[in-house]
């Protein structure tokens, strides 16, 4: 998808006055520069920014904004590239704002156990840099060895770990931004909680719409002395699902909580042949961490459950080289799905656990349905599914049948009192989607929120939170005895 | 007892909004001492009650928020969980909409997570007098931004709460606290914080560490091996006793401030007496200090403090924020809250 919009703005202008406050090589306006940039992980959302500008300074930050603000411009502001929602998909009237060169690690302090870290700053560095004092930063989002943090506060970013450690939100101390209007805005502390209204929480999650962080405390945790991983096969979906309950429900909460469908299982033992039961509906993986006489106690009941529930086949990791064998099936879904299929669209959606099973069982009817093989592999323990839909995006019918069914899998979802995604966002990718999760009324407290951060609108605008207007159009309107909703807003 | 209100809140609600009455949520008003003082026409939300649903393999629960935590906590414990965040109870009372409204967690906060980290959703009349329902069930969602969690701690200041869906924790196979008395308290906390005990509770009062172990028995027991120390067999009423503020240290007239801070951060340079909660980084203070004098010697050490109860509190008793945050908060009040009837006065100036 092309995204074109006008260009009234004196841009010439805005251009020069960009040169003259970021560093001699921190603005990019070749094209075959600009191109880099033109889309972040998700590829099939493009569009070329009118420049790409690379601050080395908060200062050039701010003055980047307050120049974008006056000229009336966008900013959509890019940490590493690495989303999956098209959150930082730039704009061809807008300034690509990268914040890559803001890559250095401040301050671990090992006694307060925080890292303070600017926003370029890769997600697993902060892990490598807290390591030799026994700590680590729990978030672990799949990309975390070239994600940013910055990018992560934007997403809300998670993991395999969140289960047990929570998402970006939950690990977040504090907060420097830039504002729109070029201020800077400290929100959180040194302590666990910050002084006025919990904005943090507004910020964390919101896809760069709010401000554009320019420093980051995260809270850093003790390393586990023991992990280990246990993998067990079923021989269906109702028992594997049961098991995922029962073991939250007596009380062990686990490090990670890993599924396979059957569909994945093949896929994957087919391109890395690491022994893997191809007969079984599912496979569960469950990970274990903290004290080795807790972890060791916590292993015991997890096995019991596993098998009272139909589990076999078990198998257990408990060096960090078997682990990583175990998780070679897991984590080789997604590159795995390359090798039996030209292309594979990647759902990101979550439902309450006790919904597990049912839509596993959906999804299986709906790819019967649509014609098109889909493979599940997922965080059962957050209830976060991501359905693989297979296709070929050469031929037509199956690139729009695969459109069609990830629109009815999210659906599903809903209905069950899911959400649209668990940790992509929602970015340009799901904006129509989020039609369907948010009424009206929250639209309008949404809107109300970004215009108490950034009342020009103009930083990273068309991304995570849809307009009236689109929704109207987009929802299918019932009219009532002549009756239309909203009638003041314009249609079509 | 389950009754839904939600109707009569709405047009409640809708009235002060047509008026512009200012209007204050009340439950039990067990923290009716918390906060700025304001004035408003009393919302009463005890009748709105009742838990909505339940399932504990989900970890999760939605009730009313006029739902007695009392009540919560029975309907937990009968399936082995508990709300994490161990909400205080001042008088043995309170209601699940004002725990989240208070934000206030107990001491298992730097280990478990604060009331904020555990709302994953909630139902509340805006400031167009709407029913509306940010956030979800489910632990993972990003979609949004993140409402639920200003709602958190915000004293009613953006609505009023209809209901709230919580992640809950397992309650644990065995606890148990210990008592020791080592040379540097402060130190011996920072110590075994940077260990991957299960911690769950780490404080010092008057020169005394009482720190409570969460987990299998064996793991429990392992750990106290290493660590020492004398069993304190009143363990769970004492850490009760400091959820509710009800330890011998609280008792009396002087002012009592709530300072946070990093959790390292040396002896602050204050009169009065202290006792450190959450491992170092939640610290009481029996002290007649000026607001000013508290605030500044916070704010240098990178934390805030609060004027929980008592002391002078016509100048507020928030720490102030930086201007920057002070004209967000303005604007966000002034287009949530449109007529001013939640009257933010409570939380913020």
């Amino acid at each position: 998808m092309h995204v074109t919009e006008s260009r009234t703005a004196d841009h010439a202008g805005l251009l020069a006055a960009l040169r003259r406050v970021l560093p001699a090589d921190g603005l990019l306006t070749a094209e075959a520069e600009r191109r880099v940039y033109e889309c972040d992980a998700l590829s099939n959302y493009r569009a070329l920014p009118l420049a790409v500008a690379l601050p080395e300074t908060v200062q050039q930050v701010q003055a980047l904004l307050r120049l974008c603000k006056e000229h009336g411009v966008p900013v959509v502001p890019r940490g590493a590239g690495t989303g999956l929602s098209a959150g930082a998909l730039p704009r061809t009237d807008g300034i690509l704002l990268s914040m890559t060169r803001f890559d250095r690690i401040l301050e671990i302090d090992p006694d307060n156990r925080i890292a303070r870290v600017q926003p370029g700053v890769r997600n697993l560095a902060v892990s490598e840099a807290a390591a030799p004092h026994g700590l680590f930063y729990a978030p672990d989002p799949s990309s975390q060895f070239a994600s940013s943090i910055g990018g992560n506060i934007a997403e809300n970013s998670g993991g395999v770990h969140c289960v047990k450690y929570g998402l970006t939100t939950h690990n977040l101390l504090e907060v420097t931004l830039v504002t729109m209007d070029g201020d800077l805005l400290t929100l959180g502390s040194g302590g666990l909680d910050g002084p006025g209204y919990d904005l943090l929480a507004l910020v964390t999650g919101s896809e760069g719409m709010l401000g554009v962080v320019v420093e980051a405390r995260l809270k850093l945790l003790p390393l586990p002395e023991s992990i280990v991983l246990l993998q067990a096969a079923f021989p269906d979906l109702e028992r594997a699902g049961r098991a995922v309950m029962d073991i939250v429900a007596a009380g062990v909460v686990p490090a990670g909580l890993e599924m396979m469908d059957q569909v994945a299982i093949e896929v994957v033992e087919g391109y890395i042949q690491m022994g893997l039961p191809v007969d079984a509906a599912a496979l569960l993986l469950c990970e274990l961490d903290g004290a080795t006489a807790e972890v060791e106690a916590q292993l015991e009941r997890v096995q019991a459950l596993m098998r009272a529930c139909g589990g076999y086949d078990l198998r257990l990791a408990r060096d960090a080289d078997e682990r990583t064998r175990l998780w070679a099936g897991r984590k080789g879904a997604f590159p795995a799905m390359g090798r039996v299929s030209p292309d594979f669209y990647i759902v990101d959606a979550t439902v309450p656990r006790r919904h597990l099973s049912g839509i596993l069982r959906r999804i299986g009817e709906l790819a019967e349905e649509y014609g098109q093989r889909v493979a599940t592999a997922f965080h059962a323990g957050d209830g976060n599914l991501h359905p693989l839909i297979l296709y070929d995006g050469g031929v037509p019918e199956q690139v729009e049948r695969t459109e069609k069914l990830a629109s009815r899998i999210l659906d599903e979802c809903l209905a069950v009192g899911g959400t649209i995604t668990g940790e992509h966002g929602i970015g340009a990718e799901k904006i129509d989607k989020a039609c369907r999760q948010f009424a009206d009324p929250v639209l309008e407290d949404y809107f109300a929120v970004k215009r108490a951060f950034d009342p020009s609108g103009l930083l990273n605008p068309g991304k995570a939170i849809p307009t009236l207007t689109r929704c109207a159009e987009l929802r299918g309107s019932h009219v009532h005895h002549g009756h239309l909703p909203h009638p003041e807003l314009d249609r079509f | 007892m389950d009754q839904d209100h939600t109707e009569a809140l709405v047009g409640a609600v809708r009235r002060a909004i047509e008026t512009r009455q200012p209007l204050r949520a009340h439950g039990h008003g067990s923290k009716a001492f918390y906060g700025n003082p304001r004035a408003g026409e009393a919302l009463h939300i005890t009748g709105h009650r009742g838990v909505l649903s339940y399932e504990p393999g989900d970890l999760v629960i939605t009730a009313r928020a006029g739902t007695p935590l009392a009540e919560i906590d029975a309907v937990l414990a009968a399936q082995g969980q508990m709300l994490g965040f161990e909400p205080p109870q001042f008088g043995g009372r309170g209601t699940l909409g004002g725990a989240i409204a208070a934000g206030l967690s107990g001491p298992r906060r730097p280990w478990a997570g604060a009331a904020r980290d555990f709302v994953l959703g909630v139902r509340a009349i805006n400031g167009r007098g709407e029913s509306v329902r940010y956030g979800g069930e489910t632990i993972k969602n990003v979609a949004g931004y993140d409402l639920a969690r200003l709602y958190a701690g915000s004293l009613g200041a953006f609505g009023v709460l209809l209901e709230a869906s919580l992640r809950v924790l397992p309650v644990p196979e065995t606890e148990l606290t210990l008592v020791l008395e080592p040379a540097d308290p402060l130190q011996a906390m920072i110590d075994w914080q940077r260990r991957p005990w299960p911690l769950s509770g780490l404080c010092v009062d008057d020169g005394r560490v009482c720190l409570r172990l969460s987990g299998t028995a064996d793991g429990v027991n392992a750990a106290r091996q290493q660590i020492g120390g004398e069993e304190l067999p009143a363990g769970a009423a004492f850490w009760q006793a400091l959820r509710n503020l009800e330890l011998p240290f609280f008792a009396g007239d002087a002012p009592l401030w709530r300072v946070s801070l990093p959790p390292a951060t040396p002896p602050l340079d204050l009169p009065g007496d202290w006792l450190l909660d959450w491992g170092g980084a939640q610290r009481w203070l029996r002290s007649p200090a000026p607001p000013a004098q508290v605030w500044a010697k916070a704010a240098a050490a990178h934390g805030h403090a609060t004027l929980m109860r008592g002391g002078d509190r016509s100048g507020g008793v928030f720490q102030p924020v930086s201007a920057a945050q002070a004209a967000i908060e303005r604007r966000l009040r002034a287009e949530l809250d449109l007529d001013g009837v939640f009257g933010g006065g409570r939380a913020a100036r």
